[in-house]
């Protein structure tokens, strides 16, 4: 095990340095500095500002010396937002947004997997068809459909509940307070539980058709000890695989969930910094989306290694 | 005394997207308590489907109607609970292919223990000590380590131990056991048969036997029910069935099969020399886990051929028969140019390969040709019969036209029995045997003076591997065809083959003429593999004594592995044994 | 060897190839055959755009903002008889909008799947077909590249080179040619053991045919169930971008546009979020129909 962990960790590594430097790059390759949109200023003082953000050094060194300060968490001042550095600016967006995926994901996780089983052991009745009916509605209806959708009937329009008027706020992340949180997480994990459901049903089609799913049940064994101790181990792995894919779906999604529902999370600060070129911001908030990626993926791979017998020990 | 099992008038009927399949057609049997049923067919004939249906473990799209009663009560679309009390506790499984019958991510000692806790309430020690128990019972060594491994680690013939053990732990009444040993090597079979035979003998256990080999059914059933296309054509006590057979279908069947004692006749003389290998070697790298998990692992070499030298002649069948890893297939390969070797010399009517370039050998292919083990691998699926039969035609001999290459193709698909107004059919319009015989035709449509059957008839019908053979002798008569045939298969080996060559973990064991070989086998593989084979021969098969190996066959990684049969020379790790010529002819691998 | 005089008394009769067999799966597949209609049918409305409509697309008509169709059963502020779904923000019809639209993400959705297509299967089918070290190299790069956020990186480049029409294809069908070379790989891989590669080679066929005759025509089954299910991946992708802004630019427009457009207006004026969702919902559904459908008549199981 410990040997596949190591194998998986190389892996990390290559990855998050291509990341940087693939932001990097094409960040000095774009047209316009930070202030081109501003006057013009004085040659020597535009010196000082470019030996400031050591513009002026050639670009191999300034990569050199950017890799040294991120390994630190330095990313440095946000081009734009001129009074805060871009590691605060993150400090500050990324617990909105981290509560947000890890709830749509968990939600996700839960509901979807619910609903694969349900429709994988009823294939072919009435359950399974409305359940890929609605999976399938979930993956065709992009999220800022639905999160208007969600915001009319649920916030603005309301509705009654045991007769009780009942309404969600429409916006604000209010700090965290869970009512605010309830229609951007939904909105971010619909997608996600409409693919989810999907890879389950199938995942779990595929190993009840398996030949020692038979043996358990010439065993005598009954259909929940079936389900649980023999097939729902196997059927997990496709969806163990697609744990890294599904967070960054959830964290693409969250770029618009933010921007709609008026959220302070990251995915917000990199629309706007994408929009008005701050580039140390997006490249900061780029690299922290891979870290997240990266690490998903890991854990999601030393997961895999317990499910799966055969790719530890070959 | 009541029947244990009585099944009156199954049906069992599968909705497929190509329509409606009746797979059991109004099958009716009983089985005594302690008695081993045979229940004999070949592929399509409805054996496996009829039991699985008794018991509901029929897949989503099937249906079965009629009766069937254990020990007088009605079974047949009983509730899933009420059939649990009988599956796995009074009645229980075995399937063919243990790997995937065995659940991959669970430990073996659990899989051995479920059954037992959920049917008779044992807890969970005393369930440990009963599995260890029926490991040993089932000759497992080094039991204790063996229940926390996983099915993969294990080899093939322990993973069918393992499923009888789970079948038996629970003292089961009666025991299914669907083509138990198809999917295992000879030596491996026959130690399995051992232990269905001890279940028989000293636990008094029903077995309903199914298979295809008739020489697994002839050494240990009772009775037997021979089916054909879902029916019962006939049933009997086994002698009777098998000396005095009444229906015609068994008597092809018994006839199809070589018996111990029937010499063939080859049929060509021998010629001149055309195939000469030395010393040839082949060797694969293989990733070792070392420590650290496989970060640091050591990249070994398999050696798949270690050392083979014969020679060929003119007209002349060299029969290559080995268990699995032994390097046969490997062999044929290297020698047909389509894999590199490591080292050793082929030379192709004295001319020595090594020295041709790939354009040569390319064009050298017309003297050579192979002829593949699964019929249906071996073809294109999207490309029509004739099509398939015409491509060496038209890469070796460009410059034919269109209508010439029609003509041959045609002409050669009635040489192996092919209807010519096939020629537009695709392989899954075909059966195996019709689609061996395009293999054949496409290999024998160049004319070559050589040809490679590779396991040719091992997937095949009983009844149409005896079509297949003796189809490849006629034309191995007509052409003067030099013929290296490779099987597992002792008994079809040896109606083909004026020599034989056997291969144990990439070296020669043994090489001998055919008579020779089995009449007098003298290294212990040989005899070994030699009293493996079955005969449906009921009275002989009740008295042999086998000879069996111990154990399973070991890993062609281990470095040790060739001294399995030279124990006194384990001192000196890589000695390889000398083959030595004690008769005539007759070549000897050193052994103990 | 002489060959004997055959004489050919009748045609020999056709087979029945994989490909008829799975046609005819296809045919009764009835989703799949709905969607394939559907589709045809939206293709030709877009096609025909400019003459279903007396309206131009970008013709702006400041008497009637935001006014529903003639037949709106709700009360609206206003109404406009002559439009059939309704006016936008600034007077345009949406009728003639949407299927201006359709023509523009049918479009993104058909080149960016060629561009992902084209790199996918050249990259895969090298890789697979070389195998070995090569083989293992270039899919650590895939295995690296499939970590990224790749839709950052196509925002990135849309900001960094100022929403370049080409580059928005190009760029869109960059973040699906990962998925499409890992499928094409593995296809090639399988196909590259199977026995009828040995048996060809046995046969004396040389490289290229083996890659021509055999490989290709094997590996382009699953290749194209996977491009049908890519098209409204890139047309999701594409309206996601032009709800962030960085998409399709005015006064061209696409469904994305509309959709966003439309998600403001959503109270005040739902039509205008309602016809383009609508389209672009069914348009996926088809496609993804149409995909599932090719998926089970490739199915070796069912056969």
């Amino acid at each position: 095990m410990m040997g596949y962990a190591l194998r998986r960790l190389a892996g990390a590594i290559p990855t998050m340095f291509v990341i940087i430097t693939l932001a990097f790059f094409m960040m000095r390759a774009a047209p316009g500095g930070p202030f081109d949109s501003e006057r013009r200023l004085p040659p020597e003082i535009e010196q000082n500002l470019k030996a400031a953000y050591d513009l002026d050094k050639p670009l191999v060194r300034q990569y050199a010396i950017y890799l040294g300060k991120a390994a630190r968490g330095d990313f440095g001042p946000s081009f734009k937002n001129k009074d805060f550095t871009v590691a605060q600016l993150i400090a500050t967006g990324l617990p909105v947004s981290a509560r947000l995926g890890l709830w749509a994901m968990a939600l996700a996780l839960l509901i979807g997997t619910t609903l694969g089983i349900l429709a994988a052991l009823r294939q072919n009745r009435w359950q399974d068809y409305s359940v890929m009916s609605v999976a399938m509605l979930g993956i065709t209806i992009p999220t800022f459909v639905t999160a208007p959708l969600l915001t009319l009937a649920f916030g603005i329009y309301g509705i009654t509940l045991f007769g009780q008027e009942f309404s969600l706020p429409v916006g604000g992340w209010n700090n965290g307070a869970w009512r605010n949180m309830v229609l951007p997480v939904t909105v971010l994990a619909l997608p996600q539980i409409a693919i989810i459901s999907r890879l389950m049903r199938g995942a779990m089609v595929e190993v009840l058709r398996a030949n020692y799913i038979r043996t358990a049940r010439a065993k005598g064994l009954p259909a929940t000890q079936i389900v649980l101790s023999h097939a729902l181990r196997a059927a997990a792995l496709p969806l163990v695989s697609y744990m890294g894919p599904a967070l960054a779906a959830v964290l693409t999604g969250s770029l618009v969930v933010e921007q709609i529902f008026g959220l302070p999370g990251i995915g917000r600060y990199f629309v706007q910094g994408a929009l008005n070129r701050d580039y140390t911001l997006v490249m900061g908030v780029v690299i922290c989306y891979a870290g997240l990626i990266i690490t998903l993926n890991f854990l999601a791979d030393m997961i895999y290694g317990i499910l799966d017998p055969r790719v530890r020990l070959k | 005394m009541s029947a244990l099992l009585e099944i009156a008038n199954l049906n069992v009927h599968f909705a497929t997207p190509d329509g409606d399949v009746h797979a059991v057609k109004n099958a009716s049997l009983t089985i005594q308590e302690s008695e081993c049923l045979g229940v004999v067919g070949e592929s399509g004939s409805g054996k496996s489907q009829l039991f699985l249906a008794a018991f509901g473990l029929l897949a989503g799209n099937g249906r079965a109607t009629g009766s069937v009663q254990y020990r007088g009560a009605e079974i047949l679309d009983a509730p899933t609970a009420r059939l649990n009390t009988l599956r796995g506790s009074a009645v229980t499984m075995i399937f063919q292919d243990p790997l995937t019958s065995l659940t991959p991510h669970m430990r073996i000692g659990r899989q051995i223990m479920e059954g037992l806790m959920r049917h008779r309430h044992v807890p969970r020690e005393a369930a440990y000590s009963r599995a260890r128990e029926m490991l040993d019972y089932v000759r497992i060594p080094e039991s204790a380590r063996r229940m926390r491994q996983y099915p993969h680690e294990l080899s093939g013939g322990m993973r069918q131990r393992v499923m009888i053990a789970m079948a038996t732990i629970t003292g089961p009444d009666l025991i299914i056991a669907d083509e138990p040993t198809t999917a295992l090597d000879v030596t491996v079979q026959a130690q399995i048969l051992e232990i269905l035979r001890a279940l028989k003998n000293d636990r008094k256990t029903a077995i309903a036997l199914v298979s295809h080999d008739m020489g697994v059914i002839a050494g240990l059933a009772d009775r037997v029910q021979v089916m054909r296309h879902g029916e019962i054509v006939e049933s009997g006590a086994v002698d009777d069935v098998f000396y005095a057979p009444r229906h015609d279908y068994t008597r092809m069947l018994l006839d199809s099969i070589p018996k111990a004692g029937e010499t063939p006749a080859p049929v060509t003389a021998v010629g001149a020399p055309l195939l000469t290998v030395d010393d040839l070697q082949v060797s694969f790298p293989v990733k070792d886990v070392g420590s650290f998990g496989g970060l640091f692992g050591k990249t070994r070499s398999l050696r798949a051929v270690d050392g083979i030298s014969f020679t060929l002649h003119q007209g002349e069948t060299l029969g290559v028969v080995g268990e699995s890893g032994c390097g046969k297939s490997t062999l044929a390969r290297a020698v047909l140019q389509l894999l590199p070797k490591s080292g050793g010399r082929v030379v192709w009517l004295g001319r020595d390969l090594d020295a041709a370039t790939q354009n040569d050998i390319r064009k050298l292919r017309e003297d050579f040709q192979i002829v593949f083990q699964d019929p249906l691998a071996s073809l294109d699926p999207r490309m029509p019969v004739g099509v398939s039969i015409a491509e060496p035609l038209k890469a070796l001999e460009p410059h034919l036209p269109g209508d010439t290459v029609r003509q041959r193709v045609r002409a050669m698909m009635q040489r192996v029995g092919l209807d010519a107004a096939w020629i537009n059919r695709y392989p899954h319009e075909l059966s195996g045997g019709q689609n061996q015989r395009v293999g054949l035709a496409r290999a024998m449509i160049v004319g070559p003076k050589m040809l490679v059957c590779d396991e040719a008839v091992s997937a095949l019908d009983v009844s149409i591997q005896a079509q297949i053979v003796a189809l490849i002798r006629d034309l191995q008569a007509e052409t003067g065809l030099a013929l290296i045939f490779i099987s597992h298969d002792l008994s079809v080996v040896r109606r083909l083959s004026h020599r034989v060559m056997v291969l144990y973990l990439g070296r020669v064991v043994e090489m001998a003429p055919s008579d020779a070989l089995y009449a007098g086998p003298r290294h212990p593989y040989t005899r070994a593999l030699l009293s493996a084979v079955l005969s449906p021969d009921p009275r002989l098969e009740r008295q042999r004594k086998r000879e069996l190996l111990a154990g399973d066959l070991p890993s062609p990684l281990d470095p040790r592995a060739q001294l399995t049969f030279l124990k006194s020379r384990l001192d000196q790790p890589d000695y390889r044994p000398r083959l030595i010529e004690e008769a005539p002819g007759h070549f000897v691998a050193e052994h103990d | 060897m002489s060959v004997p005089d055959i004489a050919i008394a009748m045609p020999e009769p056709r087979g029945r190839s994989l490909w008829v067999d799975a046609r005819r799966r296809l045919l009764r597949n009835r989703a799949a055959m709905a969607g394939i209609i559907i589709l045809a049918a939206i293709v030709l409305l877009a096609l025909l755009a400019p003459l279903l409509s007396p309206f131009a697309y970008d013709e702006v008509n400041y008497d009637l903002i935001s006014c529903a169709p003639g037949w709106w059963p709700v009360e609206a502020a206003c109404s406009a008889p002559g439009h059939i779904f309704g006016t936008d923000a600034i007077g345009r019809d949406i009728f003639v909008r949407v299927l201006y639209g359709a023509r523009v993400s049918l479009a993104v959705g058909l080149v960016a799947t060629v561009v992902s297509l084209v790199i996918g299967v050249l990259y895969g089918a090298t890789a697979g077909y070389l195998g070995g070290h090569i083989d293992g190299l270039m899919m650590r790069v895939v295995d690296v590249l499939y970590s990224l956020p790749f839709i950052f990186f196509v925002i990135i480049l849309m900001v960094v080179f100022d929403r370049n029409f080409i580059l928005l294809f190009v760029a869109i069908g960059a973040v699906e040619w990962l998925t499409m070379a890992r499928i094409v790989r593995g296809q090639t891989l399988s196909i590259k053991q199977k026995e009828f590669i040995e048996a060809a080679k046995a046969a004396g066929v040389g490289p290229l045919g083996i890659i021509t005759r055999h490989v290709i025509p094997n590996v382009v089954g699953p290749v194209m169930v996977y491009v049908t299910l890519t098209v409204p991946t890139v047309i999701l992708t594409e309206s996601f971008l032009s709800f962030l802004g960085l998409g399709i630019q005015e006064p061209l427009t696409s469904w994305g546009v509309l959709i966003s457009d439309g998600a403001d207006q959503m109270e005040t004026a739902p039509w205008m979020l309602l016809f383009p969702a609508l389209f672009m919902a069914v348009t996926l559904f088809c496609f993804n129909f149409v995909g599932d459908g090719l998926r089970d008549t490739m199915d070796p199981k069912d056969r």
